[in-house]
């Protein structure tokens, strides 16, 4: 047997991917269902030479980690509904000074403190719209622990490319299940470092400068090069200003930085979708059940498949629009009242045929509710 | 093998989740098995139903909760009332005769053991209650071999409580050893 398979919780797979990722500095203010996220990296972080810090609550754990990350090191908070909500504020400023971050939300029923044992997947539109104005964010998810691993450490390379905060949207399902997973060894995978300036120290260095690929290299605060940060519109020295000119090409370069890549930052799996008749759409652990309907409807000659989404934003409309064509139906399983199910409608070319199987009462959906519902749609009765 | 699936069930601090973790990982890392292991409590750290749910399988889980166990372990009557219910016809139901009466028939065996008034008489310290029945449970249904189980033991449990841990362990072993010289069973061989 191979030393590295091992069996943990979902919380403990995600320290595991931050660590193989780099991740050197950890603030955060502990809560379900999250709460083994800190407590193992109160104690592996010291091992390794870096920093963990329990906060006095969630706006300073987001504010510390945005700090952190401006000095050159790898950093994240792990939190849940409640938690998420009063970072909102932070996140935007991390948006707006496009400082790199890993924000774990791992879900739990709300809304206020809601089901704090309880799995629920409502946060995906915060996860979108959660800090205000015209903004744009990567969020990643996944279903199983070994996936978790990889989207925690690809949440770490996206931050770094593209300088931005990476939301990673799990469930407490996830969160709290133990399974097998086999941990890479380092190299295994690809592990991208900051980008730093070439820019010597004693010459001017602008930090909000785009290079011509789209990416601004940074420099490590209180390093070589004094520069200015702030979350007010800026110019690319850092500094205020209300020029409108300034003001439409940083907010254009914010969005358009990840929605013009979204298909290279999309990221999904797919389970018997070629000759499916009816395709199932799901992502976190619902997706787990919709697999496992998928694969009981298949044992019955059932053409059913999963298109599994791991990126949830920015949205991967174009695969979907794709993935949708020439399908009966298309049933999204989620669990909340349709937060991706209407994004489905808007991209598709029929929204009619799109439907929701999903449940937002704490209980994790089934494979039979969704074929429930999926009987009921399909003029079956229940 | 054919997939498992168990429910251990009972009131919180009685340990139920720390033996469905050491069996899901001695199925995995020990046995080469796939295994999943998930649990719902209550916000309190005591008190307050506890369930935790196990499946065995050598195939992919992907649905990672229990509908209907195959092997239910119920600590308390309340456990017992809300869970009886929902075991597989065929399956298997191990109670306590310190905490449970028996209330109604089910569709299923029904193995009742003093296993509170064995571990007071033996070791005299209810805590391990919950490692004496994972061993008696593995008895009576050989879902994993004794040594694997012993080997998470070693590695999960701290140090000063090992002893007695192991202790439990292999005496919830024999107890179950009696019971099926007493009764013949489907249950002791595992599966080819």
């Amino acid at each position: 047997m191979r030393a590295n398979v091992r069996f943990m919780q979902g919380n403990e797979a995600i320290v595991e991917g931050a660590l193989y990722a780099g991740l050197h500095f950890y603030a955060g203010y502990p809560i379900t269902p999250s709460t083994e996220i800190a407590e193992i990296l109160s104690e592996r972080l010291p091992m390794i030479g870096g920093k963990f810090v329990q906060m006095e609550d969630e706006i300073a754990s987001m504010c510390a980690i945005i700090g952190a990350s401006l000095t050159g090191f790898k950093v994240m908070t792990a939190t849940s509904g409640p938690g998420f909500s009063l970072m909102q504020e932070a996140i935007g400023y991390a948006i707006m000074t496009e400082v790199p971050s890993v924000v774990v939300n791992v879900q739990r029923g709300g809304p206020g403190t809601g089901l704090p044992t309880s799995v629920a997947q409502g946060d995906v539109m915060q996860a979108r719209w959660g800090t205000h104005g015209d903004h744009s964010i990567i969020a990643l998810t996944a279903s199983n622990l070994q996936d978790a691993f990889y989207v925690t450490v690809d949440a770490f390379n996206l931050a770094e490319t593209f300088r931005t905060p990476v939301i990673l949207l799990f469930d407490e399902v996830l969160a709290h299940m133990r399974e097998k997973i086999v941990i890479p060894q380092p190299g295994d995978i690809e592990v991208v470092e900051r980008l730093r300036t070439s820019v010597p120290e004693g010459t001017n260095y602008h930090p909000y400068l785009v290079r011509e690929d789209g990416r601004l290299p940074m420099s490590d605060f209180g390093g070589k090069h004094r520069y200015n940060v702030t979350g007010l519109v800026h110019d690319m020295w850092g500094f205020p200003s209300s020029d409108p000119k300034v003001a439409y090409d940083l907010i254009h370069h914010l969005v358009d930085k990840l929605e013009h890549r979204a298909d290279v930052i999309a990221r999904y799996k797919e389970h018997y979708t070629k000759d499916a008749e009816v395709l199932l759409i799901s992502y976190g652990s619902s997706a787990r059940s919709a697999l496992q309907m998928v694969e009981d409807r298949r044992k019955r000659g059932g053409k059913v498949g999963l298109l599994e989404l791991q990126s949830l934003w920015p949205f991967p409309g174009k695969t979907v629009r794709k993935k949708c064509v020439g399908r009966s139906h298309v049933l999204v399983v989620e669990m909340n009242m349709g937060q991706i199910c209407q994004e489905v409608k808007k991209v598709v070319s029929e929204p009619e045929q799109v439907f929701l199987a999903n449940r937002f009462d704490g209980v994790l959906i089934s494979p039979t509710d969704i074929l429930q519902q999926l009987n009921m749609i399909q003029g079956k009765g229940v | 093998m054919n997939t498992k699936r168990i429910v251990f069930s009972g009131s919180g601090g009685q340990g139920v989740i720390t033996a469905a973790i050491i069996l899901a990982e001695a199925a995995v890392i020990y046995e080469g098995l796939n295994s999943l292991q998930t649990q719902s409590y209550g916000p309190e750290a005591r008190g307050g139903a506890t369930r935790a749910d196990v499946i065995i399988s050598d195939e992919p889980i992907h649905y990672p909760k229990v509908i209907n166990p195959d092997i239910l372990v119920c600590l308390t009557q309340e456990a017992y009332n809300k869970y009886s219910g929902i075991i597989r016809p065929g399956g298997l139901l191990l109670t306590d005769s310190h905490y449970i009466k028996q209330e109604w028939k089910i569709d299923a065996r029904h193995v009742e053991l003093g296993m509170y008034k064995a571990i007071m008489s033996k070791i005299g310290k209810p805590i391990v209650l919950n490692i004496y029945m994972l061993g008696t449970m593995l008895g009576l249904t050989g879902l994993v071999s004794a040594e694997s189980s012993m080997r998470v033991l070693e590695t999960k449990i701290p140090v000063d409580f090992l002893e007695i841990n192991k202790r439990a362990l292999e005496i919830g072993l024999q107890l179950a050893d009696s019971h099926n010289q007493k009764h013949v069973s489907s249950y002791t061989q595992p599966e080819a």
